[in-house]
Parts: structure tokens; C-alpha cells; sequence
């Protein structure tokens, strides 16, 4: 259930040059701002459009070849959510579900009894007569992900899965899509703008810009050393993984932090963006409630910014104006004192809130 | 009246012409119901020309409906996705029976399919088929006017269709004919309907195209509007009577419909 992609596609002036391979089980995020050739990526692999030059495979049938070999999206076992999650208006929620099953040879009752045990798995069963019309957003995305896995498809493809869900629903499905994700076996790509997607759903990041593979790494990697001003501007940010309780943040690698955010509880992904990281030769004192002494690692120039890389416990990564690095004399090396305002610290929950609260 | 809406809403400018347009549409059709005769009304009826010119106007529209729907709607499928080479040319093409003079139409149709003419010689001396001055040819001149009317209102459903919805389909696992039968017919559904109605309304009004290319015969090429033509020379209340009736089926239609396929904007 592994995919190999190794081809360039044309769109007019635009041109998508792409070349990875996913691992069956892997969960692929492939961020990229607006025209980097996210969606066209998608698309490609499922048969919706074709290489001009190269070759695509999934589990090692070649299934475009620019050449002689193009089979059309139902010869592949792709399963896609589409952005909006395109529901078909027209039909229940079940018969949207059966209908994978039903256009690939299943008899109705086959398909339904299919579709109803996808909807029960994903736990919205409850919806199955109901009309896509009148689903809340959250529900839709829910119908979309079993309209795609109904199939069991070899490749799962989403295409900005969460773009279309108001914030509180989107921390709330994004929890619920890792997890089915993570019981996914084949391997699962996804398209998104937004860095945290791809930092708590992905173990692997590809950062797409102008239709070039611009990084291709762990999520840690990427928010360590973002290649691009783009990836350093989104993810060049710090994560820490812990435990959170009452404010006080236990973390996985050591050490204990002070977050704002005393309601959240269980295991989260904290991020710390280096803008929020203050630097100092000398052990502050006052309001920050987070300090720990730390040794630069690395210094690296990004856009306007220095970006300051620094050995804890924990890791964390400053961005300091070239002046303060003049000023406060930063070489690798050099021992600091590092300070980061609770505040500073979002925190987001990585499984499900065992009280259901949120 | 709402007494507290703004004047600023119907400006006499507008409001006087609106009004004169209004005048200008009913009075004709309060002048037909006032010479109608009432008292003849059923004998007229049921006398054998009308009921031939009824069973002609209905047999021609609806089979003219009919093909148009079988290949219009492949063809404003194929228009709506930019799918054949000229598709800019096509489309004017599809339009001209539209503005053309319905009598031009019909001279058009004689020199394609009159036993002279490009098609017509040859249906008619190898398969022996005689298109003009029949109840097919009937047909034939009300699809060729009437068919624009679906072909333009259902691309517009197409090309408004959201492609992905059958971009999802396929890599559901659907054939070409399954998406098209169960995802973008269903979707176009309304239109479809709409588009059909206008069809068929206008197949059954056509009057020039038909006695120009099948002639007026009684009992095989003479629909209502040649009835009600051929009556207002010889009996004026038969003409005024088959018009009521041709005006009943519009209203009946119209209101079936109303609200429902033919608000502003639905197609």
C-alpha cells in the first residue's frame, strides 16, 4: 500500500514538479500555501488529472506513466475527501456511503450494510437517513471520511479536511481524525495551510511552493529548520509534547512548564513561537514564569529575523532581531537564560478530553 | 397598500410604463374571454377537426420533447464541458433556430430534408421515406425550433454543476454512465424539468416552421395553432374557442409549475 510519485504536470504556466514516496501507515501532510500545487498533487494521484512527464505507482502497479498506462480514478484504490467534502445533495447520508460500494459491484443490500458499519466506526450511524443538506460541518466532514474509506482504499487523500470547520469544531475533529487515521493501514495524504494539521495529524511534512518540493521531513524537523521564509514564518515554531494538568505542563523530554490554559488536561502538543521567546545573557526576573538556562546551538538568518536555536532542556527556537544579536553578543556557544510568558504557550490536546467537555 | 413603504420604491417613471405593460398583456386575453362562445363551446370541441388538430398538437409536442431531451441534453452536456473543437461556434449554431423567422426555419428544413433536398433525396428514393407534409415532419419542425430552449437551459445547469461532485463519484469507483445517471442527472433534475416544459411549449405554439416544411392537413400535419389559422378564415368563434383552449393548457402549466422550476433565476 505504498505510493511512489515521480512526475511534473502542467497547468498553464504553473508546473508541478513532484517526487516522493509514502510508506503504507505513514500520514503525509503536504503544506504548501495557495498555487503551490497541493490540490493539483491530490488529483494527480487519484487519476482526476494526469502526468505530463514521470510516473505514479501505488502498490507497485503503475498507474500513470505518461505514456501508454493511464487508469481512471475507479481502476485506482484511492479514497479522496474533497474540500467542502462535495456530499452528494441529492442522496441520504447513507446512500452516499453505499454509493462506493454500489458503483463498484455491491448489491444494495451489501452496500447499505457496508455503509452502515462505516457510519456506526466513525460513531454517526445516527445520521444515516439524514440529508447532507442538514448536516452541521463537523457531521459532514465525518460523512466524507466514510464515504472514502467505505472502499478501503489503499491511498487515503484529503484535501484541506478542516479548512471548512469553525475553530472550536476544527481542534475537536482534527483529535478525532488522528485517531482513525492512526488506524488507517494504508497510507493516508493530506493537503492543508494550516501548520498545527500537519504538526499533530502528520509524521511526515512535505512543504510545497510553487509547485516544487521545497522540505520534506518530521514535523519536528521542519519546525527546527524550516527551509523556506514560508515554512519558518508557519512552522518554524517550537514543540513540546507532555502532559497538562491545572496549568502545570509536564513535558515528555523533561522539565515542567506554566501555561495559561488551566482547563485543558491529558496529553497535548504545545507550541512556542520563537517570536514569543526572549533571550537573556543574565537570569531574569519578574512576571515570566517560564525561565531556564539554555546553550546556543545554532544561529540562522530568516527574512528579517535571526532565528536562535537553543539546547534546554527544553529545545526551543528564538527569533531575535540582528541587533540584539550584536547586543546581547549570541554565538554558538554561548550560554543564555530563556523566558517564555505562560500566555505564550498555546497548548492543544492530542487525544480526546476524557470529560467530554469540549 | 403598505401606506409606510418609501415612494422612493416605485417611482412613477417606473411604476406608469409597468403599469401600461400590464394593460398591454391582459387586455388581449380579457378580449379573447369576452368573445368566447360559451354556448358552442363544446360542440366546437368535440367536432373532428378539433379533436384531430389536439391529438396531432399533442402527439408532435411531446415527441418532439422527447428527442430533444435524448439529444439535446448529450449535446448541452458536451457544450457545458468545452468538450468538441468550435464549442463557441456550436453554441451560436444551437441559437439561430431561436432568432430565426420560424417561416425561414421551415424553408431551411425543405432544403435539407424536402425530397429535393440535401438529406431528403436520399431518405427518400433509398429508404422511401418522405419527411415533409407528414405528421413527422411535424415533428421534426417543432424539435428543430423547440430543442434550443432545453439545449441552452441545461448547459447552463451543467456548467454550473460542481465538478467535484463528480470528480468525487469517480474516484468512488462510478463509470462514466453511472455518474452521469445517478450524480449529474439527478443534480440537474430541476432544470432538466424547466427546460423540458419550455421545449415543449414552444413545440406546441409552432406555427411557421411546421406549415412551411409539413404543410396543413387535417388529421396529419394541422396542430392547433394551423386549426385555430385555418378557423379565424372561415369561422371565427372555432378559431377564438381552440385558442382558449391553447391558452388553458399554458395557465395549467404555468401554475403546476410555479414557484417551483420557473423562479427568477433557478436555471
Amino acid at each position: 500500500m505504498s505510493v511512489t510519485a515521480n512526475f511534473t504536470s502542467h497547468r498553464g504556466e504553473f508546473t508541478l514538479k513532484f517526487k516522493a514516496e509514502f510508506e503504507p501507515g505513514s500520514v503525509i501532510a503536504i503544506l504548501g500555501p495557495n498555487g503551490a500545487g497541493k490540490s493539483t498533487l491530490l488529483r494527480t494521484i487519484a487519476g482526476l488529472s494526469a502526468v505530463d512527464t514521470g510516473s505514479i505507482t501505488i502498490n507497485s502497479v503503475t498507474v500513470d506513466d505518461a505514456k501508454k498506462v493511464f487508469l481512471r480514478p475507479p481502476a485506482r484504490s484511492v479514497g479522496y475527501v474533497f474540500q467542502d467534502y462535495a456530499i452528494f445533495p441529492h442522496l441520504t447520508v447513507l446512500a452516499n456511503v453505499a454509493f462506493g460500494p454500489r458503483s463498484r459491484g455491491s448489491g444494495r443490500k451489501a452496500a447499505d450494510q457496508l455503509a452502515n458499519e462505516v457510519l456506526t466506526q466513525l460513531g454517526i450511524n445516527d445520521l444515516a437517513e439524514r440529508r447532507p443538506a442538514s448536516l452541521s460541518g463537523g457531521q459532514a466532514q465525518r460523512v466524507a471520511l466514510a464515504r472514502a474509506l467505505v472502499t478501503r482504499p489503499d491511498v487515503l487523500l484529503l484535501d484541506e479536511p478542516l479548512a471548512a470547520l469553525d475553530i472550536q469544531t476544527r481542534s475537536k475533529i482534527r483529535i478525532e481524525l488522528a485517531q482513525q487515521l492512526s488506524t488507517f493501514a494504508g497510507c493516508t495524504v493530506f493537503v492543508t495551510h494550516d501548520p498545527l494539521d500537519a504538526m499533530l495529524l502528520a509524521d511526515r511534512v512535505i512543504v510545497l511552493e510553487s509547485g516544487v518540493v521545497v522540505q520534506d521531513a518530521t514535523p519536528a524537523e521542519i519546525a527546527r529548520r524550516p527551509a523556506t521564509p514560508y515554512a519558518a514564518a508557519l512552522i518554524g515554531v517550537t514543540l513540546l509534547r507532555g502532559n497538562t494538568r491545572s496549568g502545570e505542563l509536564t513535558l515528555d523530554d523533561g522539565g515542567v512548564l506554566h501555561t495559561a490554559d488551566i482547563d485543558a488536561a491529558g496529553p497535548v502538543l504545545a507550541v512556542i513561537r520563537p517570536e514569543s521567546v526572549s533571550v537573556h545573557r543574565v537570569q531574569p526576573e519578574g512576571s515570566p514564569r517560564n525561565v531556564w538556562p539554555g546553550t546556543i546551538m545554532a544561529l540562522e538568518a530568516s527574512h528579517d529575523r535571526v532565528r536562535v536555536q537553543i539546547a534546554g532542556p527544553p529545545d526551543v527556537v528564538a527569533a531575535v532581531t540582528p541587533g540584539a544579536v550584536t547586543e546581547l553578543g549570541l554565538a554558538p556557544g554561548t550560554r543564555v537564560w530563556v523566558s517564555v510568558k505562560a500566555v505564550d504557550l498555546d497548548v492543544y490536546p492530542t487525544h480526546p478530553d476524557p470529560t467530554g467537555a469540549r | 397598500m403598505n401606506r409606510s413603504q418609501p415612494t422612493s420604491q416605485r417611482p412613477l417613471f417606473l411604476l406608469i410604463p409597468g403599469l401600461v405593460a400590464i394593460a398591454f398583456l391582459v387586455i388581449p386575453l380579457v378580449g379573447l374571454l369576452a368573445e368566447a362562445p360559451w354556448g358552442s363551446f363544446g360542440s366546437i370541441l368535440t367536432s373532428q377537426v378539433a379533436l384531430e388538430a389536439l391529438r396531432i398538437s399533442l402527439i408532435t409536442s411531446i415527441a418532439a420533447t422527447a428527442i430533444a431531451i435524448v439529444i439535446g441534453t448529450p449535446l448541452a452536456w458536451l457544450l457545458a464541458r468545452e468538450i468538441l473543437p468550435g464549442t463557441r461556434v456550436l453554441r451560436a449554431l444551437v441559437i439561430v433556430p431561436l432568432l430565426l423567422p420560424p417561416v425561414v426555419s421551415g424553408v431551411i428544413l425543405l432544403t435539407a430534408f424536402g425530397r429535393r433536398g440535401l438529406v431528403g433525396q436520399w431518405l427518400y428514393s433509398g429508404l422511401g421515406i418522405q419527411l415533409p407534409f407528414s405528421t413527422a415532419g411535424v415533428v421534426i419542425a417543432a424539435t428543430f425550433v423547440a430543442m434550443p430552449f432545453l439545449i441552452i437551459t441545461m448547459e447552463g445547469a451543467f456548467r454550473s454543476l460542481d465538478g467535484r461532485f463528480e470528480d468525487a463519484a469517480s474516484t468512488l469507483g462510478a463509470s462514466q454512465w453511472t455518474i452521469f445517471r445517478r450524480i449529474t442527472l439527478p443534480m440537474v433534475g430541476p432544470s432538466l424539468v424547466a427546460g423540458a416544459v419550455l421545449c415543449w411549449a414552444r413545440a406546441l405554439g409552432e406555427f411557421g416552421a411546421t406549415i412551411t416544411f409539413a404543410g396543413n392537413f387535417p388529421g396529419v400535419t394541422q396542430s392547433m395553432p394551423l386549426a385555430v389559422y385555418q378557423a379565424l378564415e372561415t369561422d371565427r368563434s372555432t378559431a377564438i374557442a381552440l385558442s382558449l383552449v391553447m391558452l388553458t393548457v399554458c395557465i395549467v402549466v404555468l401554475v403546476a409549475l410555479r414557484g417551483r422550476y420557473l423562479r427568477p433565476g433557478s436555471s
